[in-house]
């Protein structure tokens, strides 16, 4: 007896990808269940790097927490220790002074240039073009040498401190500062021509994965995938911090240009924008910076008031806040992390329904995920 | 919008639902309401036209040794203002609505706060440990945390 084609039985298969895959950007489990090349379903399992750091935040002292925050996010370290001195500071109501603070914007924006250079190498690799990634490592080692430095550290930093930074600028930095950026700035548009406009590489982003700007808002998207959806939305310029206020620079955000607004390539481009952007940032902060004392005096025995304070900036993955409870001791009470990759994570299940199992590959590298930053 | 005009824009439509305003040494301030009543509160929250809190930016779950409370710190992406939640729980079977339905961001941070501290969320879509395994006992983040000696018969 023959059955008709549809009632021929098809089975759907459950696939494991990671927590071992190079393309999930490190211990990142995705359960797939599929039907044939068609991804039904992608759960992720994350949890695999939980190293308890809010618990851990709650033994140890404010300025002991911070080569901790290190950890956080180790491809922008610098982020995060500004991002923990600036919560610190703003709940126990200390002033920085001015000098600190560009050295703190400019070691920031340093950190989200190589940061965003490794998600740019990445995710190319990841879509099968490995030459980005070889140029993107080369200009890394560059930022790299320059905070090498600054405070003898090529990955982990623990640089800021609580009050300022551990040490003034070498000698000799700005002007480093100033060749790097002469020398990088005309990369970006090499990087246009090798690869983002690159046939292959476009169909293989554009119309991937689409997040509405209501989603992106609805599920807590942050930073370049919030802006990636065209949500004109950036905590330097909408929430302003430090001497952010003092420099210009625009909000990059998608435009839909090769596919639908809020696809991979959108999120993609803001990225490669948005390095952009802090050449410009950079070049006005090297020409403004005040000279000065690059911290102020905090006891040594630090016990900031009882009080609570949540303290958001923007980090290469999103915004990374601090939810500090303070009891008057020298430790923080409570310490939440609010990390932008773990809030980014909860879109996933969502965006990869009817995908190819290749596109989860392109979803994960356009959204720039990092585990340490996940697991926490 | 300022946090005490917001405090009574909210105390007048749920009246007795909100209990508290926590302004002095709180940045943002904290509405503090009641659990039962936290889902229209959120509802009304995110759709009203003067609040448009439509971006949760954070969930915490804090243990204040006599007892427990779950923080929203909450966003308006076109109004431009802040404001937190919160809500306090008994130490015994903390419990509480889920808001996943209201801010679709809320699902992964009250597994973690489920996950870290067994606050239970009634009708989240997916309430399960999130960043430790499944086998665990216990919820590591609350204050009377016992460290355990072994983890699956294997000394630690």
């Amino acid at each position: 007896m023959t059955r008709p084609a549809e009632a021929l039985p098809t089975q759907e298969m459950l696939i494991n990808m990671g927590p071992q895959h190079p393309s999930t950007h490190g211990v990142l489990r995705v359960l797939l269940r599929t039907d044939g090349e068609v991804v039904v379903n992608a759960r992720p399992d994350v949890g695999y790097l939980h190293r308890g750091l809010e618990k851990i935040g709650e033994r140890v002292t404010y300025a002991q927490f911070m080569p901790f925050t290190d950890r956080l996010d180790y491809l922008a370290a610098m982020n995060c220790n500004c991002a923990w001195a600036w919560a610190v500071e703003k709940l126990a109501g200390i002033e920085v002074p001015e000098r600190a603070e560009y050295i703190r914007v400019i070691v920031c924006e340093l950190n989200r240039i190589s940061s965003h250079l490794i998600a740019f190498g990445s995710f190319t690799a990841d879509m099968g073009a490995f030459t980005p990634f070889l140029y993107s490592i080369r200009e890394r080692e560059r930022v790299n040498d320059l905070f090498e430095a600054i405070c003898g550290n090529r990955l982990t930093y623990n640089y800021a401190r609580i009050g300022g930074v551990s040490a003034d600028l070498p000698q000799g930095f700005i002007e480093k500062t100033k060749e790097f950026l002469d020398y990088f700035e005309p990369k970006i548009s090499e990087y246009n021509e090798l690869i983002s406009y690159n046939k292959i590489f476009v169909h293989r982003l554009a119309n991937v994965a689409v997040v509405s700007p209501e989603d992106a808002v609805g599920y807590g998207l942050t930073g370049p995938n919030l802006r990636g959806s065209g949500v004109k939305f950036d905590l330097r310029r909408d929430e302003p911090y430090s001497v952010y206020p003092k420099l210009e620079f625009d909000v990059c955000v998608g435009t839909g240009e090769r596919g639908t607004l809020g696809d991979c390539f959108d999120r993609y481009m803001v990225r490669i924008n948005e390095m952009r952007q802090s050449v410009r940032i950079l070049r006005q902060a090297i020409a403004q910076i005040p000279e000065g004392p690059v911290a102020t005096k905090v006891p040594r025995v630090f016990k900031p008031a009882a009080a609570e304070a949540y303290v958001r900036t923007e980090c290469p993955r999103g915004e990374t806040g601090f939810y500090v409870v303070s009891d008057g001791t020298q430790n923080p009470y409570r310490l939440k992390i609010r990390a932008g990759s773990f809030v980014t994570m909860n879109i996933f299940e969502k965006v990869t329904k009817g995908l190819m199992i290749a596109d989860i590959v392109a979803v994960i590298g356009s959204f720039d995920i990092i585990l340490p930053e996940i697991d926490r | 919008m300022e946090p005490q005009v917001l405090f009574d824009a909210v105390k007048a439509e749920f009246g007795d639902a909100v209990t508290d305003l926590q302004s002095e040494g709180f940045r943002p301030p904290f509405v503090v309401v009641s659990p039962a009543a936290l889902p229209e509160i959120a509802r009304f929250l995110r759709d009203d036209p003067a609040m448009k809190l439509d971006s949760l930016m954070c969930l915490s779950g804090v243990d204040y040794k006599d007892r427990f409370a779950v923080a929203y710190h909450l966003h308006s992406i076109t109004m431009r203002h802040a404001i937190g939640l919160k809500v306090f729980l008994p130490r015994e079977n903390p419990s509480l609505p889920s808001v996943d339905a209201v801010w679709p961001a809320a699902n992964f941070m009250e597994r973690e706060a489920f996950d870290l501290f067994g606050i239970v969320f009634e009708g989240s879509k997916d309430l399960r440990r999130i960043l430790l395994p499944e086998d665990w006992e216990g919820h590591p983040l609350r204050k009377d945390y016992r460290y355990p000696e072994f983890y699956h018969g294997i000394k630690v």
